[in-house]
């Protein structure tokens, strides 16, 4: 019988390291192939950050107590705001594939259990490795220069991205905890003010002391300080301790989220099956 | 394995989902090759019970065992043999049909040419060659429904879980998957099959257990559950409903009267006397019978009968 049956599967195969790799490559794929049926949500999803970038620095005009060109100071923090609503795409898409059972179908089946999660932020970096080169484009368009060599260059991409992996595993956890789409709404919408609780837009020093403190101390502040600075754009100012450690915190929260969030998520995955 | 080997072993199996006790000492043996119904109401255990079987979800207590292989200890091997159809359309809606396929033929380790072949083979079995590239998103539910179907065949598995397969589907989606599920038995495929639906279970099952608070409250053939249950029935279909307590005070057995339809039904035994003598007693009484038919009891009426302490 099992000559006709299952002949076709490598038995027992999906905890060989070389399926890890193969999985979650197939899993990336899967998204890959999702984005080139969906062009026009991947382009409205890639051209609203660049709309909100315009906005603020055309319409809105703000810079609430940013000494220096506003726009300079504008797009590095507007580079960090997109990274870190990536969660709300990733949240997204986690809820949909629990709700529609498409994970118990992976569950089910031999492959390397790992590669939905891995497929998934592969896949989510890939995406956001694409948005922050739109915008660092539309960036560039508005007048926006860097002034450092390309290591800085590079080294506040790294910062961006580092930011964007924290926020991936952010997103898988509260996927997995609420698992409905109404959660996922209401995320979208406390996005913002934890955003422009940070000094992404305005600097803390048009602030009361208490809201300055609490914006200096988010973890998107940390990112955007540490990219102005790798970037020589004009930054927020200020001599608290978290607005002189920028660079330090923009590589410690993110570790730590992702010591804290990539755990949570792993062990919610493998809970689905309590 | 062998072919008298059972396919699916499972024995005392409990699982308790904070205060409810979600399965409460199953015992089921399903024969190789065989299709196996398993009828219960909302809530009986029959989702968590095939999560277990089909490695999703893990036993608490009690011996679980598909194909021959313990799901506790060596679930990947499971996995390879089994396909499991469960009650979402677990398939992704933005691709097509074939990319679907080809991804889960590459999770089971196919490889690419191989996935490629057999997507291509499961959409001309399934009648969906033609739409194949088309969005999933746009198929119709009895297409989505047998895409997944196909998906759940991707590695030729030796046991087959379909949880309530058509449930949310109009009659002709049903009737699709029902000839779909009918073409792979005959294949060697084991299937088992829960359903709220019981003509679904006696249209396609060999054998039917009846889960009842987690535990199995009968099994056997749909044809011995029915004998079980009290045998025969006659109904008596009246032209004046008005006569319906005279005529019901005259049959023997258990009777049951059906105002809307005009019916008086009984339990019988021997057919033909039952016949004589009923239309003897109506006569005599001078009741005018419409119609007057014997049948076997339906399996609603068997499921009924078995499950009926959940009414009171």
């Amino acid at each position: 019988m099992s000559a006709i049956h299952g002949a076709g599967t490598a038995h027992g195969a999906g905890s060989k390291p070389i399926w890890a790799v193969v999985d979650s490559w197939t899993m990336t794929r899967r998204e890959l192939a999702r984005w080139a049926r969906q062009p026009v949500q991947v382009v409205v999803g890639l051209v609203f950050p660049v709309m909100m970038l315009l906005m603020f620095g055309y319409l809105i005009g703000g810079g609430q107590g940013v000494a220096g060109d506003f726009r300079a100071y504008l797009v590095p923090g507007m580079l960090t705001m997109t990274m870190a609503f990536g969660l709300e795409a990733t949240m997204l898409a986690v809820t949909q594939d629990l709700g529609k059972g498409v994970i118990d179908r992976f569950r089910s089946m031999p492959m390397n259990s790992g590669a939905v999660l891995v497929g998934r932020s592969i896949a989510d970096m890939l995406q956001s490795a694409v948005g922050l080169t739109v915008m660092i484009a539309v960036g560039y368009a508005i007048g926006w220069r860097t002034h450092e060599g390309f290591a800085s260059f590079l080294g506040a991409v790294g910062l961006l991205l580092l930011l964007r992996f924290a926020m991936l595993w952010v997103g898988i956890h509260l996927a997995m905890v609420a698992g409905r789409p109404e959660l996922v709404q209401a995320v979208q919408i406390l996005v913002w003010p934890v955003g422009f609780l940070s000094n992404a837009i305005a600097s803390p020093a048009s602030m009361p002391a208490w809201l300055g403190a609490i914006v200096e101390w988010n973890p998107m502040s940390a990112t955007a300080t540490a990219v102005r600075d790798l970037f020589d754009n004009p930054g927020a100012g200020g001599d608290s301790w978290a607005a002189t450690h920028a660079e330090l915190l923009a590589v410690a929260w993110p570790l730590a989220l992702i010591a804290v969030f990539a755990p949570l998520a792993v062990k919610r995955f493998r809970d689905l099956s309590r | 394995m062998a072919d008298h080997d059972p396919a699916i072993v499972v024995e005392g199996l409990r699982k308790r989902y904070g205060d409810k006790q979600a399965l409460d000492g199953l015992d089921l043996t399903v024969r190789a090759g065989t299709v196996q119904g398993i009828l219960g109401p909302n809530g009986a255990g029959k989702t968590t019970a095939v999560r277990i079987m089909s490695t999703l979800l893990r036993p608490e207590e009690g011996r679980v065992e598909v194909a021959g292989i313990d799901v506790r200890t060596r679930a990947d091997e499971v996995r390879s043999r089994i396909g499991l159809l469960g009650q979402n359309a677990a398939v992704d809606e933005e691709l097509g049909g074939r990319q679907n396929l080809e991804m889960f033929g590459r999770l089971h380790h196919l490889g690419a040419r191989r996935a490629r072949t057999r997507a291509d083979e499961l959409l001309a079995r399934f009648g969906l060659a033609d739409t194949g590239d088309k969005a999933v998103g746009r198929y119709s539910g009895g297409m989505r429904r047998r895409l997944d179907l196909a998906a759940s065949l991707i590695s030729r598995p030796q046991v087959l879980f379909l949880d309530e397969p058509t449930t949310g589907l109009d009659p002709r989606g049903r009737a699709e998957v029902w000839n779909a599920v009918r073409s792979l038995v005959g294949g060697g495929t084991t299937v088992l099959l829960t359903t709220q639906y019981l003509e679904e279970a006696d249209q396609l099952a060999d054998r039917i257990a009846v889960i009842n608070h987690g535990r199995v409250v009968a099994e056997g053939t749909p044809d011995e559950l029915k004998s079980e249950t009290g045998g025969d029935r006659i109904d008596v279909v009246l032209r004046d409903a008005g006569r319906l307590a005279h005529a019901a005070s005259l049959l023997p057995g258990d009777v049951v009267v059906d105002e809307d339809r005009r019916m008086v039904g009984a339990t019988i035994t021997d057919r033909m006397a039952a016949l004589t003598e009923t239309v003897r007693v109506l006569e005599a009484a001078g009741i005018e019978a419409e119609d007057i038919v014997m049948r076997r009891p339906t399996l609603d009426e068997v499921f009924m009968h078995l499950t009926k302490e959940d009414a009171v």
